[in-house]
């Protein structure tokens, strides 16, 4: 199973590639509204796309008061 | 549908409902594309009946408040009825808020019950706040095996055997608080009785009937006064069924429609928006040929329904466009904020109705609604059945403050006989919403009370009246402050005013020459004293409520941090 760190990077490049935005712009503890530029609806596409990446399933509700990508990568570790 | 006058609580009309109609789907909840639950009236009444004798058992009396805070699902529906079969208060909170906004709300609302989905209380009580929750008793649903519920029983083991009895209250008696989100300021709690929602049920289903069959989509949340009436009380006392969607993804929001052949559906104006746009967006990719044959039909169907809708003719003449809603859709309820006229007017074209309405928290759910007699998309229709509506003070063009009496109305807000008479002066309520009658009586809005600007010559301007000239705008969303309220003065006649608008671009795109240019062009179509004197470019999305209002004091408060009036360039 990978490390937290792992999933974290993993994400970060998921979501630079999807959004295209420059990789090395993000960092773990950037707002990902902000810096991808995405209201709430685009982040439930991004839902969409770490869930085909990693193979799980993440309701809806795992987003909620989330903005960072360093809680999102725990939200995703703790169902890998 | 039932005769509500007989009944004098909603626990009441809604036991009768369960009995009238036992075999009629009422409740059907997805996750994605699986269907968790398919409830008739009458398995409704089977689930309902253990919880509500648990509930007795616990002591939950007449008059107890119990709130309820989870996504929409069944067993928020199931809960809510068993707190009204019990007697008790509903306070619905919004799931949206923090775990220390809902705990100030429980401390605020006394509420001695609580009923929470999982992943909520789990923030509840990792809040710092947690050891102030006054509540005796919680029910947690969908807990994991092996959880702490840190004292919280489990939703669905919360049960108990044999026959609860129903608690008889009066129209009187509170059945709702309800927290009243606004766009900006302390939230609010509307005291709403039994009588309100009745009156206001039997008002909306005289206009928009439901009956066994129908089909609402459940997207808004159901602690939201639009959802919590038109997406439980009015279908359950029609014998119609409500959709419930666990996810609110696009992809399974469109396949639900089809799915659960949808007849009515609520939605916040953003989310309309996005549906013309995701259609447009279709009807470009059309080969040539057939696009043109599409506008020449959406053009005779326009023709066709100038009057009224015709929507079995609608959906003869533009299959494909109905197909993909379902087939069965009959309209989209729309309200919440201001409504763009022309992308109502698209989905009418394409022959599904839209009716736009106005109402507020403290008049239970909505004043005004279009009936579609003929479609107006420039107005927030008439007032209800029951509603009277006027408009006090009126300037010199009939705008005024929108004043409301009705039995809908609010008795009071909780605990604040202060606010309640500075907002219920001699039986009206004022809602602080500026508007007009127009020559069929149909009310138009302007904004807000305290977002009016009064020019150097004394006219009232409003900067939501200003907005709805750049409507379309090729813009990600925008909004137009008076630059003395966004960087206050410090003397007066210090600054003269300007009017500006920010703007929030899409990402990568920039505010080229083309952009500038549609700006210009429409400020110059509004009257010289509504002109924009400037713009400005903000870099982060605008704060906005649970109902997706922008927050306009939050916005204007950190654009008056960021920087000075330099920052605006001149139109």
């Amino acid at each position: 199973m990978p490390t937290t760190d792992q999933t974290l990077d993993e994400i970060l490049s998921l979501a630079a590639t999807h959004f295209k935005v420059p990789r090395e712009k993000l960092t773990p503890d950037d707002d990902f509204f902000k810096m991808l530029a995405i209201d709430s609806l685009q982040a439930l596409d991004l839902l969409t796309r770490l869930e085909q990446h990693f193979r799980i399933e993440l309701p809806d509700y795992e987003l909620q008061g989330v903005s960072d990508f360093r809680t999102l990568a725990q939200r995703i570790q703790s169902r890998l | 549908m039932l005769d509500l006058r007989q009944y004098t609580s909603l626990g009441a009309a809604l036991t009768a409902a369960l009995e009238r109609w036992p075999s009629e789907t009422c409740l059907i909840e997805a996750d994605r594309d699986r269907e968790k639950v398919r409830l008739t009236y009458s398995d409704f009444k089977e689930t309902a009946r253990p919880l509500c004798r648990a509930l007795e058992d616990a002591d939950f009396k007449a008059g107890d408040r119990a709130a309820i805070i989870m996504t929409n699902q069944s067993k928020w529906l199931i809960s809510a009825y068993c707190i009204f079969f019990c007697g008790g208060v509903l306070v619905p909170l919004d799931y949206k808020l923090s775990a220390a906004e809902h705990l100030q709300l429980l401390a605020h609302s006394k509420a001695r019950f609580l009923i929470v989905e999982y992943y909520l209380w789990r923030a509840i009580t990792q809040s710092p706040e947690f050891s102030k929750l006054a509540a005796e008793i919680v029910l947690v649903t969908e807990a994991p095996v092996g959880v702490d519920l840190h004292g919280a029983y489990r939703w669905e083991e919360f049960r108990r055997k044999g026959e609860p009895r129903l608690v008889a209250r009066q129209r009187e008696d509170t059945a709702c608080i309800v927290y009243s989100s606004g766009t900006g300021g302390r939230p609010k709690g509307c005291v709403l009785t039994h009588d309100a929602y009745l009156e206001q049920c039997a008002a909306l289903t005289a206009w928009y009937p439901f009956w066994p069959g129908v089909r609402y989509l459940s997207i808004l949340p159901t602690n939201h006064a639009i959802d919590f009436m038109v997406g439980f009380i009015g279908p359950f006392v029609c014998g119609a069924c409500v959709v419930h969607l666990r996810t609110l993804r696009p992809e399974f929001v469109r396949d639900a429609f089809v799915r659960y052949r949808i007849t009515y559906v609520s939605l916040v104006p953003m989310v309309l928006k996005n549906l013309e746009r995701g259609l447009r967006a279709k009807f470009d990719e059309l080969p040539k040929k057939k696009r043109w044959v599409l506008n020449r039909l959406i053009g005779l169907n326009k023709a066709l329904t100038r009057g009224r809708p015709h929507v079995a003719l609608s959906r003869r003449l533009l299959p494909q466009v109905h197909k993909a809603f379902g087939g069965e859709l009959l309209a989209l309820i729309v309200g919440g904020a201001f409504t763009d006229p022309a992308t109502m007017q698209f989905f009418y074209d394409l022959g599904i109705p839209v009716t736009c309405g106005y109402g507020l928290t403290e008049a239970c759910t909505a004043v005004t609604l279009n009936d579609l007699k003929p479609f107006r998309p420039d107005t927030v229709g008439k007032p209800l059945p029951g509603s009277e509506v006027r408009i006090l003070n009126p300037d010199s063009d009939g705008i005024g403050e929108v004043a409301v009496r009705s039995r809908a109305v609010m008795s009071h807000y909780l605990d604040d006989p202060e606010l309640t008479a500075q907002t219920i002066v001699e039986g009206w309520l004022l809602t602080g919403d500026l508007g007009r009658f127009e020559t069929h009586g149909h009310l138009q809005l302007f904004g807000r009370k305290k977002n009016m600007i009064v020019t150097e010559g004394g006219k009232n301007i409003y900067p939501e009246d200003i907005e709805s000239m750049f409507d379309g705008l090729p813009a990600k969303e925008f909004c137009v402050f008076a630059a003395n309220y966004l960087w206050p003065p410090k003397s007066l006649g210090e600054n003269k005013e300007m009017l500006v608008l920010v703007i929030r671009l899409e990402q990568g795109q920039q505010f080229d020459e083309r952009l500038r240019a549609e700006v210009e062009a429409r400020n110059r179509r509004l009257p010289d004293f509504k002109r924009l004197n400037g713009y400005l470019i903000w870099e982060t999305d605008f704060p906005r409520t649970a109902s997706l209002k922008i927050k306009r004091g939050e916005l204007a408060t950190n654009i008056g941090k960021s920087g000075g009036r330099t920052a605006v360039v001149e139109i």
